[in-house]
């Protein structure tokens, strides 16, 4: 949808540049006269925040792994040092850790953001899917970053996690052991994760690429779910409009996240991971990161143990499936008066999961976590129903007329300004 | 093949040979590779090392009391049973459990009130709580784990709770009344 690159070298050298390696062109056509849809909101720069997130975490790791010792007996003290002797060593970890939860924080917006308005639909299949992959690396780069500091919680998570995979027939032990190394959770398995902790991110910076050529290609979906039809009209030019929109969010974001490194930088975390790991003891209540929650409360909703696995892995695999799962026609949720209230009902779920994921595996809890986990996969199946019978609401013409029609009436002075700022907007 | 020349031929050509020959050693060199990658990721000789047998004497260990040790880097019970815990393991209808084992294939003959199993769930891996005095011990005096609610009883079997198996028995045998050897 980007079209003809209205990219023209102006020195010598950019020519020159130019006719070898387009790089330049490459970069001005993505970033500056990209065109995007004029009505994006604000959850549409959880992208680019997601993208900043991803470059902070590779800086501050690669810092820590400087100071870092993955053996065992040293992992546990090497991170202490890391706290009290390295300068701004604190501060890095902090922003480490902290920056995890604060990852999952943006990409849990962004798919409901992409849920809502129906971002996964013809189509962005593909983008859709890219998705899913990058959040499953980005789990396994969170659970094994969580390994390293070789606490009571890394150790145990280590253990409780690693032993999914025995559930699986015939092969099950096999595998467990492959991962291990050993017998048992041990200095093997943490070298390896050290090891796969590092890769994963760069994975995760692949399929990234692979995901914003995707939506590159197909364009930006947005919140009316219409199409562009007349770049002209419907878009503006992603320099200067998206560019500083994104980075004011970026802005809010950190203030936020600043908080949390500065005022609360233990409040996502668990007290017993600053005990030393012991394989004799586990913490008697045992749970992961709050990320992982509402799939822990999945896993443990149902009392058989492959079962369990099994429940836990259809939970984010169905994502992948969404796009073929939703019949409607309409992507926006807005125009969806039924869809639109079991999405909700949706997020409301999720977040019951994760509190039943912290709470212990007994009585009610149990209970609830059944019905939850039967709500959860519900949606999927409404999503396939509602589609069939659903009378959306009238979709507008255009984006355009989306935004210039709502101002009818109104401000004539915007209009004014719209009009002012049509001429840069070229695709 | 070879349509940089003629497009129509169906000739078996040099090309053709090169193609398969090369393909051919191509899959006996893949597999090659993959044989080391993967294989490294086994337990290595060190670890193996470690799991030499160790000598327990259980003489320390009083009636109704258990102890914790590694053998291999997997932690193991050993459970000095009392008379009431051992006519419960036996008094259960064996038809009827999860994993069915009678309480007298799980020790040795003769040392029925020592229990030997490993120390981690059969569900997710977890220590079950029940050993030391105080901890509870499930509603078959056996072990409870705290991670996902598994109940084990006096001999170690799975009774209730998402764990599928029995705790298991480790290799091991008695070389004197009261000594074993694991391993």
């Amino acid at each position: 949808m980007s079209g003809h690159s209205s990219y023209v070298p102006k020195t010598g050298i950019e020519r020159w540049l130019d006719a070898r390696l387009p790089i330049i062109r490459l970069a001005h056509d993505s970033a500056v006269s990209y065109p995007v849809p004029r009505n994006l909101n604000y959850f549409w720069t959880f992208g680019g925040i997601l993208m900043f997130m991803l470059v902070a975490q590779i800086v501050t790791g690669i810092i820590l792994a400087m100071h870092y010792t993955p053996n065992s007996a040293l992992a546990f003290i090497s991170v202490e040092h890391i706290m009290r002797d390295v300068n701004y060593g604190w501060l890095l970890r902090y922003l480490h850790a902290n920056g995890a939860s604060m990852f999952f924080v943006a990409v849990y917006v962004h798919i409901f953001r992409g849920l809502y308005y129906g971002s996964y639909k013809a189509p962005r299949e593909v983008l859709w899917i890219l998705g899913v992959v990058i959040f499953l690396l980005m789990m396994a780069t969170a659970f094994m970053g969580y390994v390293l500091p070789w606490g009571q919680m890394s150790f145990w998570g280590a253990t409780v996690i690693t032993n999914l995979f025995s559930a699986l027939p015939v092969v099950g032990e096999t595998i467990v052991t492959f991962l291990w190394g050993g017998f048992s959770v041990d200095n093997p398995t943490l070298n390896r994760f050290f090891s796969l902790h590092y890769l994963l991110p760069f994975m995760i910076f692949g399929v990234v690429i692979l995901h914003v050529w995707a939506l590159h290609h197909v364009g930006q979906n947005n919140p009316t779910g219409v199409e562009v039809k007349n770049v002209e009209k419907d878009t503006v030019p992603f320099t200067p409009y998206a560019t500083i929109k994104d980075l004011f969010g970026m802005v809010v974001f950190m203030i936020v996240f600043s908080y949390f490194v500065f005022y609360q930088p233990n409040f996502m975390g668990h007290a017993d991971n600053y005990i030393p790991a012991n394989p004799a003891v586990t913490p008697s209540h045992i749970v992961p990161e709050w990320y992982f929650l509402p799939f822990y409360a999945i896993l443990r909703a149902i009392p058989d143990k492959l079962g369990g696995v099994l429940a836990m892995g259809a939970a984010i695999v169905v994502l992948a499936f969404l796009p073929w799962i939703d019949s409607s026609k309409v992507k926006s949720m807005s125009y969806r008066p039924i869809a639109r209230q079991f999405f909700w009902a949706f997020v409301a779920v999720c977040i019951g999961l994760g509190y039943l994921g912290a709470m212990p595996a007994e009585g009610g809890y149990v209970t609830a976590s059944q019905i939850f986990t039967v709500l959860y996969f519900g949606f999927f199946v409404a999503l396939f129903v509602i589609g069939l019978f659903e009378r959306p609401k009238a979709l507008p013409n255009s984006i355009a007329d989306s935004v210039l029609g709502s101002l009818k009436g109104g401000s004539g002075a915007r209009i004014a300004t719209t009009a002012v700022a049509e001429p840069n907007a070229k695709g | 093949m070879a349509h940089a020349t003629d497009t129509k031929s169906t000739e078996t050509t040099r090309r053709d040979f090169l193609m398969l020959a090369t393909g051919a050693v191509g899959v006996v060199g893949l597999g090659a590779v993959v044989v080391p990658l993967v294989s490294q990721l086994a337990p290595d000789a060190q670890t193996v090392a470690a799991g030499a047998p160790i000598d327990l004497d259980l003489t320390p260990i009083a009636e109704g009391q258990a102890i914790k040790l590694f053998w291999r880097g997997k932690l193991i019970f050993v459970r000095h049973r009392t008379k009431k815990e051992i006519d419960e393991a036996r008094a259960v209808d064996v038809a009827t459990l999860k994993d069915p084992q009678t309480d007298a294939q799980r020790v040795k003959a003769g040392h029925d009130q020592f229990l030997v199993v490993y120390g981690n769930c059969t569900h997710l891996g977890c220590v079950p709580l029940g050993n030391a005095p105080g901890d509870p011990k499930g509603d078959f005096d056996g072990w409870f784990c705290p991670c996902h609610g598994s109940h084990y009883d006096s001999s170690g079997r799975i009774r209730k709770g998402p764990a599928p198996l029995n705790l298991p028995v480790p290799p091991y045998a008695f070389n004197a009344d009261t000594k074993i050897r694991i391993g």
